[in-house]
């Protein structure tokens, strides 16, 4: 079913023509809705999730963003196909798990995905390449505002939009953007930064998930509070601790470099030689070399162009999308097999590594 | 470690410990390893210690006031079992018990960012109807005709700007 997307040449995250920025991958806005005559979808009949669907899926169907979009119902995908659209970031593994009566409506480049009943009636979410927050929230309130005009959207003036869970109430909003931090784990520093964002009130995750030496040296930074501050205010608040976490990112690296010349560009070197040359390889192994050669790219020693080569196989490295690859079910080993085939084909045609251009 | 620490939610051993600092005061949890699941604690999509807090706090309390949502049922226990709410009326219904949870989740505890202009009227202008179709009844039981016949004025020209509204914005 979810073919075209795959296939497309579009998808913003894995077929970006820009050539993406040091540090940060990519930068996501969500908001929480919910309609007013409804009960929440975990409260919800089958008969009323259906209902909502229908109505919501209706509506966003006519707006432009949407027009040549597609939306698929969860029950209709498979397991397969559900672990692809979570490996880029268009469901949650919550939505996975939903009964009937729940879906995603994806826009034709991947840059807007629409769940519906999920925790909450809907959940809207912008996606870019890059560190992009300002406009990102002027495209997702312009869309917010269009679909307020048609469907009755839950607001109170006290708690601002109602949520299922009170830790969405007010904005609604959660912006988070990953980030690309192999400086500050290879420094021992990433601890520290945790601690000093949390007390912030930022969130850090893995790619995917808990731990702080996350896979690829990729994290997820996030505001945690919704309620009592404009979006505005939610987005510099973050905007701020990203800015200094890239400055600490950078110095870091540049730190490292001096004081570690010969090991990082044999950590640097060794990636790229496995990486043309290997033919077994799992996906967290995979994502540590090509932080490495993301870093590479960072230092000067490949293309800028490669930027963007990398962060998509970030994404098609991962398990369901070298799954959904072969078009067959294959068992783990089979898809080292096939991830490291995949990387030596990649890796084949780029250029030598140039050590003498890090700087 | 010098003695066992018990599951915060049962009472088996904790293995998982976990301290998360939110608007600088430090929030301490002890799980055991299933709790630990059910929570969420070990899911890889992310969890905040902020929603587990939430959770674990809302201890019911039995001689408590005990509500009931009128649109979708929930009830003051069932709020204080989930953390949840069940939809928007309940907002309504459980605003005194909502309020001091949002203390220590939240910046502050009033909205600041984006009033959506055209729900908020839509939902104002429901209410107003609604206040004003009692209030007919009302006279028309009591057979206050004169009353009953402004009020009937009064709904019609709202119900009128509503249809227009709505024409505008398929438009």
């Amino acid at each position: 079913m979810i073919e075209s997307l795959i296939k497309s040449d579009r998808a913003e995250l894995t077929q970006s023509a820009k050539k993406g920025a040091p540090v940060v991958l990519s930068t996501r806005v969500r908001l929480a809705r919910n309609l007013t005559d409804s009960p929440f979808p975990e409260r919800a009949t089958s008969t009323q999730r259906s209902d909502i669907m229908s109505r919501c899926v209706e509506h966003m169907g006519e707006l432009k963003k949407m027009k040549t979009g597609s939306f698929f119902e969860i029950s209709q995908l498979s397991d397969l196909e559900k672990q692809v659209l979570v490996e880029r970031h268009l469901i949650s593994r919550e939505l996975c798990e939903s009964e009937q009566g729940s879906g995603v409506f994806i826009n034709k480049d991947q840059t807007c995905s629409v769940m519906i009943n999920e925790e909450d009636h809907l959940r809207i979410q912008f996606l870019k390449s890059g560190f992009n927050l300002k406009s990102i929230w002027k495209q997702i309130d312009g869309f917010d505002s269009e679909l307020e005009k048609t469907l009755n959207i839950a607001f109170s003036p006290e708690f601002g939009f109602l949520t299922a869970c009170p830790t969405n109430l007010g904005t609604g909003l959660r912006a988070s953007v990953m980030m690309h931090l192999p400086g500050l784990v290879i420094s021992d520093q990433m601890e520290r930064v945790i601690r000093a964002v949390n007390q912030l009130g930022i969130t850090v995750r893995g790619l995917f998930g808990e731990g702080s030496d996350a896979m690829g040296h990729v994290f997820q930074i996030s505001n945690q509070q919704t309620l009592g501050e404009s979006e505005e205010g939610i987005m510099n608040r973050l905007g701020n601790v990203l800015k200094t976490t890239i400055d600490h990112e950078v110095n870091a690296r540049f730190k490292y470099l001096e004081e570690n010349r010969a090991k990082l560009l044999d950590k640097i070197g060794r990636a790229f030689g496995v990486l043309q040359n290997v033919h077994e390889l799992s996906s967290n192994e995979a994502m540590n070399l090509l932080s490495l050669i993301r870093l590479a790219v960072d230092f000067n020693m490949l293309p800028e162009d490669n930027r963007s080569d990398v962060d998509r196989l970030f994404i098609e490295c991962q398990p369901g999308h070298i799954q959904y690859a072969a078009q067959e079910g294959i068992e783990p080993e089979a898809r080292d097999i096939a991830r490291a085939d995949k990387l030596r084909e990649e890796f084949r045609h780029l250029p030598p590594l140039a050590f003498d251009k890090v700087t | 470690m010098a003695e066992n620490l018990k599951c915060s939610n049962c009472d088996k051993e904790a293995t998982v410990h976990l301290t998360q600092i939110v608007n600088n005061k430090i929030h301490k949890v002890d799980l055991c390893e299933s709790c630990a699941q059910k929570k969420g604690v070990t899911d890889p999509q992310g969890f905040s210690l902020a929603d587990l807090l939430a959770k674990t706090t809302f201890t019911p309390e039995s001689d408590e006031a005990q509500l009931v949502c009128p649109q979708c049922g929930m009830e003051t226990a069932d709020f204080r079992r989930t953390g949840r709410l069940g939809c928007a009326a309940c907002f309504d219904v459980f605003a005194p018990l909502i309020r001091p949870v949002l203390e220590d989740m939240h910046v502050g505890m009033t909205h600041k960012g984006k009033v959506p202009e055209i729900a908020l009227s839509r939902q104002m202008s429901h209410a107003e109807l609604q206040g004003l179709r009692d209030a007919l009844a009302r006279s028309i039981a009591e057979e206050a005709y004169e009353e009953a016949a402004k009020y009937r004025d009064q709904i019609k020209l709202l119900e009128d700007a509503a249809t227009a509204e709505m024409e505008v914005s398929e438009a």
